[in-house]
Order: C-alpha cells, then sequence, then structure tokens
C-alpha cells in the first residue's frame, strides 16, 4: 500500500475529484467513439505515424485549444477566488498550484504549440518546399512536446500541481518547501517539451536555409519565414540554458545534489538567473512570429506590399540578439549591484526601439491601403494599440529604480498579459482563421468570429487594466486573498467580469468551428483573401506534396506577382515526387518517453530504468532502419491535379 | 535520389547535405548546452561547503591520460574519414574501431578518477562545487558513451553495406560530434583541471 500512496494528491477537494471523474469519462468516451466508428486504424495511419508538415501542424494546434481550455479554466479559477475579498473558493495551495499550472500552460502548452502549428503549416509552404528538412524529426518534436504536455497536465489528479510558481524559484521548488511531486513534474515535463523544441528550431533552421523554392533569396522570403528563421536561432541558443537548469533542479529535488541548495555552498540565484537566460529569449520566441504573422495578414488585408521589409527584418534580428542582454530585469530587487541594474535597464530600454519600428511599419503599411476588416485584420488592428500599452507599460517596468515599487506586484501581471495576449494570443487566433481554408478547405464564420474578437477585446480590457491600478497600489501577485479595507475588492470584481467575457469568446471561437464545419461552404477556391504569398499558390486543401511543380520565384511578393503581374510560377512539368514514409517509430518512443518521465516524477528507478532502456532501443533501431522513403508517380500527381482542377499557372 | 558525383560522397544527395548542416545546428546547441554548464561551473567554483575543493581531488596522472586518449582519438577518427574519402572501407573501418577503443579507454580512466573522487569524499552531493563538477564531466562522460554505442552501430552498417551516400554520410557526422566532445574536453582540460590544480 505505501508504494501507491505517492500518488495521492496532497490537497484533495471536490473540484479535483469533480475533475477526475470528468478525465476518466472523456477517456472512456473517445475509446468508445473511435472503437463504435472504427476509427482506430485511421487515427493511426493518418495521424499518430505521419511525419507530414501539415498534419502535424494540425495536430499542434489541436493540442494548443486543449490547453487554452485548461489554461484558461486556470485562469477563471484564480479571478473567481479574487473576484471579492475574503473569499474561501479556493485555498492557498489550491490557489497556488493554480497560477503556477496556469502560467506553464499558457506559454508552454499553448502559445509555443500554436506558434509550432502555424510555423508547421506554413513556413514549407510560404518557402516552396515539399516538407521539412527531417519529416520524421518533426514527429519526433511534436510527440515529445504532447507528452510534455500530458505528463504536465496529469499532475493534478495524480500526486499534485507544481506550487512553485511558473518560474519555480529555488529555494521555494526545494524539496524542503515543496515537499510533494509537484515540481518534479514541473522540472521532467518541461524537460521533454523542450527537447522537442529544440528539435523544431533545428528543423526550421536547416529547412529555411536550404530548403527555398529557387529565386527565393534570403531578402525575397515573406515576413513570417524570416520569423520563423530569427525564432529558431533563438530557440536553438535558447533552449539549451533550460534544458541544464531542469536537470539541476530535477538533481537536486531527486539526488540531493546542491546546485541551488541553502547549505554546502549552493547558490538559489543561480537557478534565477538560467530560468530568465532561457525565459526571456521564450518571450521573443513567442512575439516574434507573431510580428511575423501580423506582417502576412496585414498587408493582404490592406491591399498594399508590407512597409520596410529590411527594416522589419534588421529590427527582428536585432531583437533575437538583443533578447539575450536584458534577463535580469526580471529580478532587479533580488539583489545585484546598482550599476548591472542600470546596464540591464538600458538594454530592456532599447528594446522598445526596434519593436517600435515595427509598430510604424506596420501602420504605414495600413496607411492608404484599401482595407477589409475581416476577422484577421480585426485582430491585427486591435493588437496595435492594446500591445503598445503593453509595451509603454514594459518601458515602466525596465527601469530598475521604479521597478521596486511594481515588482511582483498585479502592475507586472497586468504589463504581460497585455502584452502576451494582444501580441501572441490576437496573432494565433487572427493567423488561425487566416490560414483556416488552407488547412481544412472551408472559411470559418465571419459574423460570428467578429463576435468572438469583440468579447475577447472588451474582455481584456476588462480584465488586465484594473490590474494596473490595484498593482501600483500595491496588490502583490501570487496571494490567494485580500481584506476589504485595501479596497481592491471592485476593481477585482470588474477583472472578473473581463474574464468571463474572455469565456465566453473561448466558446464563441469553439461554436465558430462547429457551426463553419457544419454550415461554411466548401468551395472557397485556392485564394480566398487576394493574398500575396506562395501558401496561396497551391490549392485548397493543400495535397500531400504540397507543390505539383516547384515555383519559380522571382520577387518579394512571388504569389500576387504572379497573379497581377504576370510572373510565370510554375514551370516545367510533371516530375515524380519523393516522400518520406510514415512511421510509428516518434509515437512510440514518445509513449516510451512518457513513462520515463512519469517514473522519474515518482522516483519510481525500476521503471525509470527500463524507460531510459527502451529510448536507446528507438534510437538504435531507427539508426539500423532503412527507410529511402517513396515515390509519388507522375499519373499520380496529374491524377490528384485534375481532381482540382489543375496546377495553377 | 540524386546522386551528385561531384561531391564526396557524405555530401552527393541532398537529404545527405541537409542532414550536415542539420548537424552542425545541433552542435550549436550542444555549445550552449556545454557554456551553460561551464558558466555554472565558475559561478559554483569556490563554493565548496564543507567539501574538498578542486585543488585537494584533482590528479595531473589520469587526467593526461584521458586528454592523451581522447585526443588521438579524434586524431584517427580524422584518418579514418581520410580514408573513407579515398573509398578505403577496411582502413577505415580500422581507423574508426581504434577511435571507439580509445574512447573506451578514456571512459575507463573517468570512472576510476570519479571512484577516487569518491573515495576521498566528493561525491555528487558534498557541495555545490561537487555537483557541478560531476555534472560537467558527466555530461560530457554521457555523450562520450553514447558515442560509443552510436560509433559501434556505424561501424556494423559500413560492414554490411558498404560505403553508401548514407553510411558515409552517418560516419561523417558522427566524426564531427567525436572531434565535438574532443573540443569540449580541451575546455574542460584547461578550465576546470589546469585552472583548478594551480
Amino acid at each position: 500500500m505505501g508504494f501507491f500512496t505517492r500518488f495521492l494528491i496532497p490537497n484533495p477537494s471536490p473540484v479535483i475529484y469533480t475533475s477526475m471523474v470528468a478525465i476518466g469519462i472523456t477517456i472512456l468516451l473517445i475509446v468508445f467513439g473511435l472503437t463504435h466508428f472504427k476509427k482506430w486504424f485511421y487515427l493511426w495511419s493518418g495521424w499518430l505515424t505521419t511525419v507530414d508538415h501539415k498534419r502535424i501542424g494540425i495536430m499542434y494546434l489541436i493540442a494548443a485549444l486543449l490547453m487554452l481550455f485548461r489554461g484558461g479554466v486556470d485562469a477563471v479559477m484564480m479571478r473567481a477566488q479574487l473576484a471579492i475579498p475574503d473569499n474561501k473558493l479556493l485555498d492557498s495551495q489550491h490557489y497556488n498550484e493554480i497560477f503556477s499550472t496556469h502560467g506553464v500552460v499558457m506559454i508552454l502548452f499553448m502559445a509555443m504549440p500554436y506558434i509550432m502549428a502555424l510555423m508547421n503549416f506554413v513556413v514549407p509552404l510560404q518557402i516552396g518546399a515539399r516538407d521539412v528538412a527531417f519529416p520524421r524529426l518533426n514527429a519526433i518534436s511534436f510527440w515529445l512536446f504532447f507528452m510534455g504536455a500530458m505528463l504536465f497536465n496529469i499532475s493534478f489528479v495524480i500526486g499534485g500541481s507544481p506550487d512553485a510558481g511558473w518560474s519555480s524559484y529555488f529555494p521555494l521548488a526545494g524539496n524542503e518547501f515543496s515537499p510533494h511531486v509537484g515540481t518534479n513534474y514541473y522540472m521532467i515535463a518541461i524537460q521533454i517539451a523542450g527537447i522537442g523544441t529544440l528539435m523544431t528550431g533545428i528543423n526550421f533552421m536547416t529547412t529555411i536555409l536550404k530548403m527555398r523554392a529557387p529565386g527565393m533569396k534570403l531578402m525575397r522570403m515573406p515576413m513570417f519565414t524570416w520569423a520563423s528563421l530569427v525564432t529558431s536561432v533563438i530557440i536553438i541558443f535558447a533552449f539549451p540554458v533550460l534544458t541544464v537548469a531542469l536537470i539541476m533542479g530535477t538533481m537536486d529535488r531527486l539526488f540531493a545534489t546542491k546546485f541551488f541548495a541553502m547549505t554546502d555552498g549552493g547558490m538559489d540565484m543561480l537557478w534565477a538567473n538560467l530560468f530568465w537566460v532561457w525565459g526571456h529569449p521564450e518571450v521573443y520566441i513567442l512575439i516574434l512570429p507573431a510580428f511575423g504573422l501580423f506582417s502576412e495578414i496585414i498587408p493582404t488585408f490592406s491591399r498594399r506590399n508590407l512597409y520596410g521589409y529590411r527594416s522589419m527584418v534588421a529590427s527582428m534580428v536585432f531583437i533575437s540578439i538583443y533578447s539575450f542582454f536584458v534577463w535580469t530585469h526580471h529580478f532587479f530587487t533580488m539583489g545585484q549591484a546598482a550599476y548591472v541594474n542600470s546596464i540591464f535597464s538600458i538594454t530592456t530600454m532599447v528594446i522598445a526601439i526596434p519593436t517600435g519600428i515595427k509598430i510604424f511599419n506596420w501602420l504605414f503599411t495600413m496607411w492608404r491601403g484599401r482595407i477589409r476588416f475581416t476577422v484577421p485584420m480585426l485582430y491585427s488592428i486591435g493588437f496595435i494599440p492594446l500591445f503598445t500599452i503593453g509595451g509603454v507599460t514594459g518601458v515602466m517596468l525596465a527601469m530598475s529604480a521604479a521597478d521596486y515599487q511594481y515588482h511582483n506586484t498585479m502592475f507586472l501581471v497586468a504589463h504581460f498579459h497585455n502584452v502576451i495576449i494582444p501580441g501572441v494570443v490576437f496573432a494565433v487566433l487572427g493567423a488561425a482563421t487566416y490560414y483556416w481554408p488552407k488547412m481544412f478547405g472551408f472559411m470559418l464564420n465571419e459574423r460570428l468570429g467578429k463576435w468572438a474578437f469583440w468579447f475577447l477585446t472588451i474582455g481584456f480590457c476588462l480584465a488586465f487594466f484594473p490590474m494596473y491600478i490595484t498593482g501600483l497600489d500595491g496588490q502583490a501577485r501570487r496571494i490567494y486573498t485580500y481584506s476589504e479595507s485595501t479596497g481592491f475588492g471592485p476593481w477585482n470584481m470588474v477583472t472578473f467580469i473581463g474574464t468571463v467575457l474572455m469565456a465566453i469568446s473561448f466558446f464563441l471561437i469553439v461554436y465558430t468551428v462547429y457551426y463553419s464545419i457544419r454550415h461554411a461552404p466548401k468551395d472557397v477556391g485556392d485564394d480566398p483573401w487576394d493574398a500575396r504569398s506562395l501558401e496561396w499558390a497551391t490549392h485548397n486543401p493543400v495535397p500531400e506534396y504540397n507543390f505539383a511543380i516547384i515555383p519559380q520565384v522571382s520577387s518579394r511578393e512571388a504569389f500576387w506577382d504572379a497573379k497581377y503581374k504576370g510572373h510565370e510560377l510554375f514551370k516545367g512539368d510533371y516530375e515524380k515526387i519523393h516522400m518520406p514514409n510514415n512511421s510509428g517509430g516518434p509515437f512510440i518512443m514518445s509513449c516510451i518517453f512518457f513513462v520515463f518521465g512519469f517514473a522519474l516524477v515518482f522516483s519510481i528507478w525500476f521503471l525509470a530504468i527500463m524507460g531510459l532502456i527502451g529510448i536507446f532501443v528507438c534510437m538504435a533501431l531507427r539508426s539500423f532502419e532503412i527507410d529511402h522513403g517513396r515515390y509519388i508517380s507522375v499519373e499520380e500527381i496529374k491524377e490528384t491535379e485534375a481532381k482540382y482542377g489543375g496546377v495553377n499557372k | 535520389m540524386k546522386i551528385d558525383h561531384s561531391q564526396p560522397l557524405e555530401y552527393s544527395t541532398e537529404q545527405n547535405r541537409l542532414n550536415i548542416l542539420g548537424f552542425w545546428i545541433f552542435l550549436g546547441a550542444e555549445i550552449m548546452l556545454f557554456a551553460t554548464l561551464f558558466a555554472s561551473y565558475f559561478t559554483l567554483v569556490d563554493r565548496t561547503g564543507d567539501g574538498p575543493a578542486g585543488a585537494r581531488i584533482f590528479e595531473i596522472t589520469p587526467v593526461l591520460a584521458e586528454t592523451f586518449l581522447l585526443l588521438t582519438s579524434s586524431f584517427v577518427i580524422g584518418l579514418g574519414i581520410h580514408a573513407m574519402r579515398l573509398g578505403h572501407k577496411k582502413a577505415m573501418l580500422t581507423f574508426f574501431v581504434i577511435t571507439l577503443l580509445l574512447g573506451l579507454g578514456f571512459l575507463g580512466f573517468e570512472i576510476t578518477e570519479f571512484i577516487t573522487y569518491y573515495h576521498e569524499g566528493a561525491t555528487l552531493q558534498t557541495s555545490a562545487f561537487t555537483s557541478v563538477l560531476f555534472t560537467t564531466l558527466g555530461t560530457h562522460g554521457a555523450h562520450v558513451t553514447l558515442g560509443l554505442f552510436w560509433g559501434t552501430f556505424i561501424v556494423l552498417q559500413v560492414k554490411k553495406r558498404g560505403l553508401t551516400p548514407e553510411t558515409a554520410n552517418k560516419s561523417f557526422i558522427f566524426s564531427l560530434y567525436w572531434h565535438f566532445l574532443d573540443i569540449v574536453w580541451i575546455f574542460i582540460f584547461t578550465f576546470i583541471y589546469m585552472k583548478g590544480m594551480t
């Protein structure tokens, strides 16, 4: 019996028991549904073993939406607890767990995969390639991310969730102050997902550098591809730091090493530094692709080319380098010398310059454009003023002396939500709408989409602007309740109302998808938005080989110029196309990773060693495997293309 | 699969060229990994608590032996790749096997070194210094161990399948990996052992 007690959760509550039942029922329903409709084989051969970048992108998208739900539920619970003073809805431990998982889930398991979804789906199409450089590795990336996310998510029903904040500072995250297994989950689940992300970075950097269509020089790449390239570079340089930090944290917790200990020479600040040396670039890993997406959407719906292409590229490269020199601003109050703080204050403020350049470029792109107020464009237009407010409060926070007032208050919470929601969330929601016809062959309902946008935007303003005020008044973050005499009550109630509006917008988005599946017309053509770059030059939905003939690029806006300036994109005849084979390897290996991670969390050493051996066996089998891929014959291509009405010439 | 005969075998197909670039980028990530370990090492090197400092436990003889073995192995794998370029399968395999044996010798010395430290009272848990020392050395050692398995698989594949674009590509990438470990060791030798002994 002693063996099983470790799986109990430390602070059970009716909410958690209900969730357990709900999870159980959902799993049973899925299994029953798959069996009843005889979809197991389809699931396996079409999705679990796929190496197609488009399908992997769609799986990322589904995972991201699921995690948006999970992280959103956390948010609603937190704000419900804070809505009135001295509330007893959640106890402090439960509240600690919820804000910790909310942060991790939203950043690493919602925003990251959402960005990855769009990178996976769009980048190979935008550069005129047939897949990424390493399709099998791409599948491994996805499944490692997915298993990491699942491992993290089961924590709240098995063993208990992490409760030391999403930044998991030591010594709070050490065994002494976080005795249950929650923080083990944090260390190991993020490690597994992080390995996947690192591989994605390597994969996309290679893809973008080597697999562009003939004629597409670096300075002719669409802006989202540029953003993905720069992001990949940041991933490659930032994620290994996280890997090391998590290894050290894991060893401190499982093997009693002394890296971040309070005794025997350990240094808790080492964790904070390593965490933010990764953590700050991570912010740009999220926002740069978002900038790239806005740079695709805004020109399309303004019917103008992107203003200041070169300065857009230059500012992204500049941001990517600078993102590694600002990390200390996350802990100005934690004891550096004043001159260190001053340096990091200045570097932080400097980042506002390239970001400002980008904002003006988008404005100039719209200037005198013929703007169409579609859903993606609404998100882009909403983004500009809201993100600017977030940026300006960021500069306020960057002043290290003033930061002693803002640090760890709701002001900070308002700031980073103010950049992440209008920045990243608006971008991915807008871009998902924009690319939806490319992914699924039909459009999302515009009217419902606009309702969702307005609920989200108004909800966002109501939820976060009051936090600036209470934050300046001294309401600390991560405190589960407050007394009435503080006067924070009414503002927090406004925030709660805003949160509810945002939750409604989530359900509106889900309903939009449902409604559009049922009612949207299925023949929207290949280019429903009158867009400008190569991904729209192929069919809808995209055939598995992407382009029957590899396009020839001779300008920046290749597809636009092909439509309106008579450039010829597709020259020559069909040739047989080489495609990679599907493989169950990535999925199976990632499942073993899950078991390995789970065993480590609970220190079940026998199982952990078995898991590790299993992972190495998978790698060895892969080494010996002979897989030359397969060919799609010219006849097959002709058949497919005829079905779509011939190649776009 | 189009094979470009003007290029060396390991570069001869599109996928091979992608693999090599991808692996270089991976090595970039590895540099960051070890750079982070070194940065942590420099931060914690004087934080020895009640445990021994580096100067008390480091011994020059095994470290020199390890250095000699690993540097030689890096040279030998270079000879192996040279033989591969010339198409001498047998010579290449011989050099690869010697490389792996030297690597195994390195690992043997490193393990005995760790055992010695353990008996001198420097364990993973003794102090922040010993934690980061063992983690940095151990990460390098784990890379060498993985390399031994990987290299063995490649030797078996070349033996069985001959020098094809795939096996040549794998061998070449493995040699990049092995050279990289050698370079990391030079940093370990200089900044951990040499600096620690003075």
